[in-house]
């Protein structure tokens, strides 16, 4: 997936369109990540300098939910459910084999909604029913 | 000439856009419409071929299968191995009471005409007919119960809400199902966004609510894309607005979308999280429906109770509360998940035993190996055994049995399910999703996963497990909210219901 390079000006071009919204903070962080593919360190001043918030307030929405990261993504993104519907086909098993394969890229998940039809796997924002390894290599092509 | 193809992730998930892309290839001068999918998610990719006597099914299609699907003439509903017939003739499909479900997988889900074609709008249009009060007392009068979980009566919600005054009431609607066994949100959204954004203006009339909020999870990506085109074909269309089709009422949509935290799903963690914040569940009192969404009154419905009320409406809340049985009136849209041979949506009305929806339905396991356990209702659901098959699926059955119907998703596992290992997943999954709030959540979900690890591994077994039960009495009875509150229920019911797993022995 193709992000934007960080730059502070990208950020604040960004955040002003959410000047109209109420309780900017989290989807300001979201705007950041959807953006820049992270949310850079600079951002945390950035938005609450922007939206007259504490440098904490903003460190404890990044910190506290699970989507937002702090390092630049790689190119590809792994993300296997191993909630209970998936486990019961096999997603615990999955996850291992998947992860010594593309360690850097893969992450668990809970629940994509795609329960009848595990284990299911995010790759590239791309859902994946009844996955195999062999399925996950192909759409991460 | 139109062939269906359905745009559901579940169905996508599988192939259906390749086999779109392979239909248009051999054909282009074929409408493919893509339609929300039935919910016999195991016959996805489910091809549907609109003929003059109805629609025929073939399934499961994969793209290597489309040139044989010409070659027998499947445009004229030819003979075919996948041919499964009309649509409307297969037993899983028509033995089901389609209420909240009724367009899904019948139409294109963002065509406002066939919308209004198959029902749409009626609801709202009677509505604004009725005054506030006696919209709410049909919505009473229905026995809706929020599907959420929570089953709490629809009606009373609204009428604190309605009764509050304020400058700005908010409609929320909680879709951030992230029970893992339960995808009936997502394929209402992806399949039918127009009775949701329905329900929603329906909410907004009755309580005096002019902003709507739809909480949708990131996990979910086909489905915010959906609901915002439905938002705003809704808006271009004069339906949502300044003037809700003409009238003095006010009322627009806004999504916001999660970011991955389960707690978030809590109503009270699910506001802070739309007003920016870190999803911290909040005590109650005072309610949200009076102090709710930045202090103002707000109503906070799961996505199946809000679309459900353009039918109550549309038919009356007689019609509604024929369905069911004893205080769980209506239809409830189950969902058959897990290792299970038949899964996806099985509406009908509350009543059925869990046999008929698992064994009946859902044909067994996957696996075709012994069926073992089920866990119904989500990561905070109990799990039962095939010796309470008999239990009949509605909200007090499943209390008296030790359990809830939850959001009304039904995992199934076969013989090789470690109900130990999966006790101590319930733990794991509150440590690590616990908002932090309260102490019997945040630490004892810690030390739960780390007792079970040691009755696991056979150390002082007896001794452990009482100490679990105790654990489990606290969290039960002093955490903040349904998170610590209920996790205990997979762990107990697992104990109970399979003792042979606390053993200490290994499986």
């Amino acid at each position: 997936m193709k992000y934007s390079p960080f730059s502070q000006e990208a950020a604040l071009g960004l955040l002003a369109t959410l000047r109209e919204e109420k309780g900017p903070v989290l989807i300001a962080l979201q705007l950041m990540q959807k953006e820049f593919g992270y949310v850079d360190k600079a951002c945390v001043e950035l938005i609450a300098n922007f939206f007259n918030k504490s440098r904490a307030d903003v460190h404890g929405v990044l910190t506290f939910y699970h989507d937002l990261r702090t390092t630049p993504p790689g190119d590809h993104q792994i993300s296997i459910c191993v909630a209970e519907a998936c486990q019961a086909v096999g997603a615990r098993e999955l996850s291992k084999v998947v992860r010594t394969k593309f360690t850097d890229e893969t992450s668990d998940a809970y629940c994509f909604g795609n329960c009848a039809l595990g284990p299911s796997v995010m790759v590239d924002g791309k859902i994946i029913g009844r996955a195999t390894l062999a399925k996950i290599e192909r759409a991460r092509t | 000439m139109r062939v269906f193809v359905p745009c559901d992730s579940a169905a996508l998930s599988v192939g259906a856009d390749e086999v779109a892309a392979a239909i248009a290839r051999i054909d282009s001068t074929i409408e493919i419409v893509r339609n929300g999918s039935r919910g016999a998610l195991w016959l996805e990719t489910l091809v549907e071929v609109e003929t003059p006597t109805g629609r025929i099914a073939f399934a499961p299609v994969t793209p290597q299968d489309v040139q044989s699907l010409f070659d027998a003439d499947f445009l004229h509903g030819g003979a075919h191995p996948l041919s499964l017939g009309k649509t409307d003739e297969i037993e899983w499909l028509s033995s089901q009471d389609r209420v909240t479900f009724a367009r899904v997988g019948i139409i294109d889900p963002l065509s406002l005409y066939a919308y209004c074609a198959h029902g749409g709008l009626v609801g709202l249009r009677k509505a604004l007919e009725l005054t506030s009060e006696g919209l709410i007392d049909e919505v009473t009068d229905s026995g809706l119960r929020g599907r959420g979980g929570a089953a709490f009566p629809a009606g009373i919600k609204w009428r604190t809400a309605a009764q509050a005054t304020s400058d700005q009431k908010y409609i929320c609607c909680n879709a951030d199902e992230g029970d893992s066994g339960t995808f009936a949100d997502r394929m209402l959204i992806e399949g039918d966004p127009f009775t949701l954004i329905e329900g929603m203006t329906i909410a907004g009339i009755a309580v005096g609510a002019t902003q709507g909020i739809v909480y949708l999870r990131s996990e979910y990506p086909y489905a915010i894309a959906t609901l915002q085109k439905a938002i705003d074909i809704a808006r271009a269309d004069s339906w949502l607005g300044k003037s809700v089709l003409g009238t003095t009422h006010s009322f627009d949509i806004q999504i916001r979308v999660g970011a991955g935290s389960y707690v978030c799903g809590e109503e009270t963690a699910m506001l802070e999280s739309i007003e920016g914040k870190r999803g911290i569940v909040r005590a109650k009192p005072p309610l949200p429906a009076v102090e709710g969404l930045f202090g103002k009154p707000t109503i906070i419905n799961n996505v199946l109770t809000l679309a459900t009320v353009p039918m109550i409406l549309a038919q009356g809340a007689a019609a509604y509360k024929a369905r069911g049985v004893g205080r769980s009136l209506g239809t409830q849209v189950f969902q058959l998940a897990g290792n299970i041979a038949r899964g996806g949506i099985v509406e009908t009305a509350f009543g059925i035993t869990l046999n008929e929806l698992v064994n009946t339905y859902g044909g067994g396991t996957l696996t075709k190996r012994p069926l073992r356990a089920v866990q119904i209702g989500g990561p905070l659901g109990a799990y039962f055994s095939t010796a309470q098959f008999e239990t009949p699926m509605d909200y007090e059955s499943l209390i008296s049995a030790g359990g809830m119907l939850g959001h009304g998703g039904i995992v199934v596992f076969d013989d090789t399910v470690d109900l130990a290992v999966q006790a101590k997943f319930a733990m794991e999954f509150c440590a690590i999703e616990s908002c932090g709030k309260c102490t019997p959540c945040r630490i004892g979900s810690t030390r739960g996963a780390e007792t079970i690890d040691l009755i696991i591994q056979g150390v002082r077994v007896d001794e452990n497990k009482k100490l679990l039960l105790d654990l489990c009495e606290v969290m039960t009875d002093g955490s903040l909210c349904a998170m610590g509150g209920l996790t205990p229920m997979p762990v107990k019911s697992a104990m109970i219901n399979f003792p042979s797993d606390f053993t200490g022995a290994a499986r």
